[in-house]
């Protein structure tokens, strides 16, 4: 049944049997789809194993185990400084760019078996793999066409016609291309907000990444905006995985199929969206949904 | 009246007594800025022609001018800026984004600050002993042009930390998150979008380094040169061998430059050659407020094509 990425753990010692795929399936079990045999479960794309981090001497992320199911969207949730934020950037090591950052733990990417963390893994090739989408839209102050382009020179692509094809599908991809497609060539910041979110989406699918991670994308754009990006996010979720924080609790109701809710640095409690939603399994989980603290 | 009303009025004129200050002491300094700049066209407009331009300089005042002295600062400023910049960039770019914070470039940043404070007289010194008698580079256009790079190079460095200091996080993090190496990011990034603040401190720089005289002095520049350095490519006389110079023979020749020449002028007794100075002068204060214009151009056109 669930198979993806079983066997090809990168370190000896590792059981073969993946402990969150049973986690993962606990989460589907309540799904009367799967429970009557109708639906098979999604399969494992990265799965994060007792990971800790720390900023110096301050832990911002302890000891936090979550599954991230294979082309699905699944949402981190929690107060401003739970380390929703810092565990999304240890999928794509970005905490690296600093000093004094220190990572424990494991983040298996499936199929490959690569620990995301790993001092050996170069976290260049991780950020290939794995797209990341702002909190404030960050075009570059280039043309609209050069902004999606980037990815695809660093990569070394040379076609004129090559880059020009993929540009042209990563921005369709994120449903901007009715709007821009007569006007590539102009400055990216002559786009409103909304428009330069979907932008920096384009320019991260461009790649064609296995995965993409949202941090908070529509804390800086109106409720006009905010919709479309959340309906492209789902949409998105046919061709990678998606992996996104948010401190919108609706907005991780409406988007996302799993929810992992954090607090002080730590994962309180996972599940399939709606059982997180409609019936937490904690009472601190319950409490800030119901928007008593947070 | 209210207590508030009372205080509001009080507040009000102590704001305006501010602002009548603050106007008063700018119109003071650009009332002697502009007397300044009226003494020497008044003294030295009436030198002021072509022939002045295309002249040596002569023991006759009248037929003196300041060719050597404009191509000599010419020459000399090609020199300063194909050395400051891409040192003064490079090294900006390596403490800025490379290097670590250790002691070690702690001690750099100090020296760099420091640097920029040390009087231009004491880098004639040690290019002197340097540049001239050392690396055996003689009087030369080399030496001098060597001696204003290093005067400016501070100016440079800073201004080019300024200009990358300004790019937003944000914009990094969007480049390395694409999976860039730290080249990618100063190449297709960091250096397009820091080209202007770059740009402009290096204009300032330049405008600066053409009016040094006290290093040039020290390093042994002539005050009295009455021929052009050897243009390149250009034929060589017969009795000097024949043929055509190399590209890069003007770099040995001797030199003066525009402020040497003022110098030596304002310090010969007579009228004639203090008009001479003064002209030069207007030269000299055209050349430096040229390329100042020059800088914010450029400022403000990559202020128009770059925002974030």
């Amino acid at each position: 049944m669930v198979t993806a990425g079983l066997g090809t753990m990168d370190r000896p010692g590792t059981p073969q049997i993946d402990v969150r795929e049973s986690a993962l399936r606990e989460a589907w079990a309540a799904w009367p789809e799967v429970a009557s045999g109708r639906h098979v479960p999604p399969p494992i794309k990265a799965d994060v194993r007792s990971l800790s981090f720390w900023y110096g001497k301050v832990q911002a992320v302890k000891n936090v185990s979550i599954p991230i199911a294979d082309r699905r969207v699944t949402a981190l949730i929690g107060p401003s400084g739970c380390g929703k934020t810092t565990l999304l950037r240890c999928f794509n090591r970005m905490h690296d760019l600093y000093r004094n950052s220190r990572y424990e733990g494991q983040i298996v990417l499936h199929p490959s078996g690569t620990d995301i963390i790993d001092r050996r893994v170069n976290p260049i090739e991780m950020r290939m793999r794995i797209g990341m989408v702002f909190q404030k839209p960050n075009p570059f102050p280039k043309s609209i066409f050069e902004n999606v382009a980037f990815g695809l020179r660093m990569k070394g692509v040379r076609g004129r016609s090559e880059i020009a094809d993929r540009v042209e599908a990563a921005i369709k991809a994120a449903a901007l291309w009715d709007e821009v497609s007569d006007r590539l060539r102009k400055p990216a910041y002559d786009l409103s907000g909304g428009q330069q979110q979907r932008l920096c989406i384009a320019r991260a699918l461009a790649t064609e990444p296995e995965m993409v991670l949202f941090d908070e994308p529509t804390s800086a754009l109106d409720p006009v905006a905010t919709a479309r990006i959340e309906e492209l996010v789902q949409s998105l979720k046919e061709r990678v995985t998606v992996l996104i924080v948010t401190h919108n609790m609706q907005q991780a109701g409406r988007v996302s199929d799993f929810t992992a809710f954090m607090y002080l640095g730590e994962m309180v409690e996972f599940d399939r969206t709606e059982k997180v939603f409609q019936n937490p399994g904690k009472q601190l989980t319950e409490q800030y949904i119901s928007g008593r603290f947070g | 009246m209210t207590p508030i009303e009372r205080t509001i009025r009080f507040r009000r004129y102590q704001d305006a007594a501010f602002q009548v200050l603050g106007a008063s002491l700018t119109v003071v300094a650009l009332l002697v800025l502009g007397a300044l700049v009226l003494d020497l066209a008044k003294t030295g407009l009436g030198r002021l022609s072509w022939s002045f331009l295309t002249s040596f300089p002569s023991r006759k005042a009248e037929q003196a001018g300041i060719a050597s002295a404009i191509v000599g600062s010419f020459y000399v400023m090609i020199v300063t800026a194909f050395t400051a910049i891409p040192l003064g960039v490079a090294a900006g770019m390596y403490l800025e984004e490379y290097s670590r914070r250790n002691w070690f470039t702690a001690i750099i940043e100090i020296n760099i600050a420091n640097l920029a404070g040390v009087p231009s007289i004491v880098y004639g010194l040690m290019a002197l002993s340097l540049f001239v008698y050392t690396f055996g580079l003689g009087e030369s256009i080399l030496a001098g042009g060597l001696t204003l790079a290093l005067l400016i190079l501070p100016i440079v460095i800073v201004a080019t930390r300024e200009a990358l200091r300004s790019i937003p996080l944000h914009i990094r993090e969007a480049a390395y998150a694409m999976g860039a190496t730290r080249w990618q990011v100063v190449r297709h990034h960091l250096l397009p979008y820091s080209t202007g603040g770059i740009a402009t401190g290096v204009i300032i720089a330049l405008s600066r380094a053409i009016g040094e005289t006290a290093p040039l002095i020290t390093i042994g520049a002539l005050t009295f040169i009455a021929f052009l350095p050897p243009t390149p490519l250009t034929p060589r006389p017969e009795e000097d061998g024949g043929g055509l110079y190399g590209p890069f023979e003007w770099l040995d020749s001797g030199f003066t430059v525009l402020p040497i020449q003022m110098f030596n002028w304002v310090s010969r007794p007579g009228e004639a050659f203090l008009a001479n100075a003064a002209a030069a002068g207007i030269v000299l204060i055209v050349a430096t407020l040229g390329l100042n214009a020059l800088a914010i151009v450029v400022r403000n056109r990559m202020r128009r094509r770059i925002r974030w």
